[in-house]
């Protein structure tokens, strides 16, 4: 009997890692175009000319392909990982935090770079990076990324850029010989704890942070420390991209963490702003297309990575969202994005940014502060405590 | 029942085709059809509705793991405590008076509006007066607390008429004083304030429009017959017999201020309030529980509302 058992389970072994072999085979040729492909994506990432009729890179690829594309926009990490488990699409633009749960979560498979002629033009600095690259397998193909970058007034700063992110962190007094109380704001979602962090492993290097998003109790609390001082400087902590840049035109703010997309439309409208890369560098986000596990459709999910890859596309979604193309030749002669798009928004600036990760108890240092912390902590800080 | 059903069916033939036959099952036994109707009812009330309200219930009494941000699924009032925490005692205690002080200015600047529309508006001006106090509940609720925000901005349009005024100084003086103050009216509790009025007003002039109608204008008579001063009237009068409408508007004011996550997110010094507070603990954080026990709250204070509302009889003037 206990043979029985015994060799039962083995087999049943067997058969799983059988499973989990073939699991994580990926696809080996490319057939015909099974008539759609459906991604979940965030908002703004695949247009199709419905807002403003320059950015449309979906027609095309419907007209080339055969396959119909229906996006499901989803506003949150955590609502593009529900909908992955859920199932039923075959892509998701997925940002750093969610990426690595997917492949945790066996709810992405591997892709085949060999289907993808364009994988050899992906910026080296991406191509296995470790967001989507787990063990040398690679998990998806980056799509865009971008950083937090310091948007700041010309008309105060003139001639002289901040350096550094001190202007927001701690009461100085601006060139215009004014104190930046009331004038700085900080992103309010508890993410910036990071940002806190970032600028703590340059000026107090004694705490021995090595990652912003892995802090242990002692580096977490100089961080929350740090903010709290911030606290005391800022009126109003920005959450939406619309109501910062408003309060940039409306409300005396003269610096601030932001998005290369506002500041990109608000010098559109004219306001005297511009951004900078402090020199204790930034935090920022680096998003990948991502093959469902199960995914109905993949050899139209296949040709859209492919579509995706290519300059134009990559330079046009640059362009809209005030990102970084993945693929360096877009760089060059995209109309939408401009010559000096790409460096505007960051693409120099790579290895001064740390890109968005969640932070959780296991870590590589021990233990560190998980995220759900940092969020009732946050809510403190904010709260004047 | 039985036996009468079979005599019916004695008396008179049944009915042809299957529309006739369901009619005479209805008419047989009126107790299925009433059932039917409720059914849906129920249905909603039952499952959307208390079931959503029992299922967070339930998060509430779970905690989360301090080590691994895992959910933990045992019974216990360790989330409650947590709501003790210094800076979510804040969330509540702010957010409570808020809403008191939102319910109590409504209450005062509707009370006159309602008046004149109750009492002097007629015809042309009544349908005047109702049609701008029910406009700007037409007009999207995220334009209008934007609008807001550009008024109250610092350099937008009432700053601007107070400099005309010369009267920057009043306003300088406002926004100095501690906790009500800020760099900016758009940027302090105040201008949370004064949005939140704007916004729930029309739900407060309505009820004690309807309740003002509902005075019988003899009683008034009677009370200057007998001798009795505008300012008595008032008092004894008209404002004991309006309060069931003033209090059933403060619950709209004062429940609806309690849940609002959006405007103290736009104007106001980002300080949290409870919806906020729900919001950013699920999400990524996954602290469903302590999220549901925030949820809780408002739930709590909005049931002693009513019951004491109750017992003051403003049900009747909904």
């Amino acid at each position: 009997m206990k043979r029985i058992i015994r060799s039962t389970a083995a087999l049943l072994m067997s058969g799983l890692s059988c499973g989990s072999v073939l699991a994580q085979d990926m696809l080996q040729s490319l057939g015909a175009g099974e008539g759609e492909v459906s991604i979940v994506a965030w908002a703004g990432y695949i247009e199709r000319g419905e807002t403003d009729k320059n950015f449309d890179w979906v027609t095309k690829f419907e007209a080339d392909t055969g396959c119909k594309v229906s996006v499901k926009t989803a506003a949150t990490s955590d609502e593009m990982v529900a909908l992955m488990n859920e199932g039923g699409f075959d892509l998701v633009t997925a940002s750093g935090d969610a990426s690595l749960r997917l492949i945790a979560g066996k709810r992405v498979q591997p892709i085949n770079t060999a289907l993808i002629p364009s994988w050899s033009t992906i910026d080296p600095r991406l191509e296995s990076a470790p967001w989507h690259t787990v063990d040398g397998v690679h998990y998806g193909t980056p799509y865009v990324w971008g950083a937090n970058v310091l948007m700041y007034n010309t008309e105060v700063f003139k001639d002289a850029p901040p350096t550094s992110w001190n202007v927001v962190f701690e009461e100085t007094t601006l060139p215009d010989g004014k104190s930046n109380k009331g004038r700085v704001q900080a992103y309010d979602g508890p993410i910036y704890v990071a940002d806190a962090a970032l600028y703590l492993m340059t000026h107090k290097p004694e705490l021995g942070i090595t990652d912003p998003y892995a802090l242990n109790e002692d580096q977490y609390k100089a961080a929350l420390d740090l903010l709290r001082v911030q606290r005391t400087l800022v009126g109003r902590y920005w959450h939406d991209a619309f109501i910062q840049m408003d309060d940039f035109k409306n409300e005396g703010v003269v610096a601030s963490s932001s998005w290369p997309f506002m500041v990109n439309v608000l010098k559109a409208e004219g306001a005297p702003v511009a951004s900078t890369f402090p020199a204790e560098g930034t935090t920022g986000w680096a998003d990948t297309t991502m093959l469902h596990v199960d995914s109905p459709h993949p050899n139209c999910a296949y040709m859209w990575m492919e579509h995706s890859l290519s300059p134009k596309v990559q330079g046009d979604v640059s362009a809209w969202f005030g990102t970084v193309p993945s693929v360096p030749a877009a760089c060059k002669g995209n109309e939408l994005l401009g010559d000096t798009g790409c460096a505007t928004n960051g693409a120099d600036d790579f290895e001064k940014i740390r890109f968005w990760r969640t932070p959780t108890t296991k870590c590589a240092t021990g233990e560190c502060v998980p995220y759900y912390r940092w969020v009732s902590d946050y809510v403190g800080v904010i709260g004047g405590r | 029942m039985t036996a009468l059903a079979d005599m019916s069916g004695a008396i008179m033939p049944n009915r042809r085709g299957w529309l006739g036959a369901l009619s005479d099952h209805f008419w047989r036994r009126p107790g299925l059809l009433i059932f039917l109707m409720l059914l849906p009812a129920i249905l909603w009330l039952g499952i959307v509705y208390l079931g959503s309200l029992l299922a967070l219930l339930i998060q509430s009494f779970f905690s989360i793991d301090e080590f691994s941000g895992l959910i933990n699924h045992e019974f216990t009032l360790k989330t409650y405590a947590e709501l003790l925490k210094p800076q979510n005692l804040d969330i509540i205690v702010r957010t409570v008076m808020m809403s008191a002080l939102v319910t109590i200015a409504s209450a005062i600047i509707a009370f006159p509006i309602a008046y004149m529309a109750a009492r002097y508006a007629r015809g042309k001006w009544k349908a005047l007066f109702y049609l701008s106090i029910m406009l700007p509940l037409w007009a999207s609720y995220l334009v209008k607390i934007y609008a807001w925000k550009l008024i109250l901005a610092k350099e937008g349009i009432l700053n601007w008429l107070f400099e005309q005024l010369h009267l920057t100084w009043l306003l300088e003086a406002w926004l100095a004083i501690p906790v009500i103050g800020g760099n900016s009216l758009s940027i302090s509790y105040t201008g949370t304030f004064l949005v939140f009025l704007y916004v729930w007003m029309p739900f407060m002039i309505l009820p004690i429009q309807a309740a003002i109608e509902r005075v019988p204008t003899n009683l008034l008579d009677a009370s200057a017959d007998l001798g009795a001063t505008p300012r008595q009237t008032f008092w004894k009068v008209i404002f004991p017999l309006t309060l069931p409408g003033v209090i059933a508007g403060s619950i709209f004011t004062f429940s609806l201020t309690l849940g609002d996550y959006i405007i103290p997110q736009i104007v106001g010094n980002s300080q949290f309030f409870i919806g906020q507070a729900v919001y950013s603990h699920q999400g990524t954080a996954g602290n469903i529980p302590l999220a549901a026990a925030f949820t809780v709250v408002p739930i709590v204070i909005m049931g002693i509302y009513l019951w004491l509302a109750k017992r003051a009889g403003a049900f009747n003037a909904l």
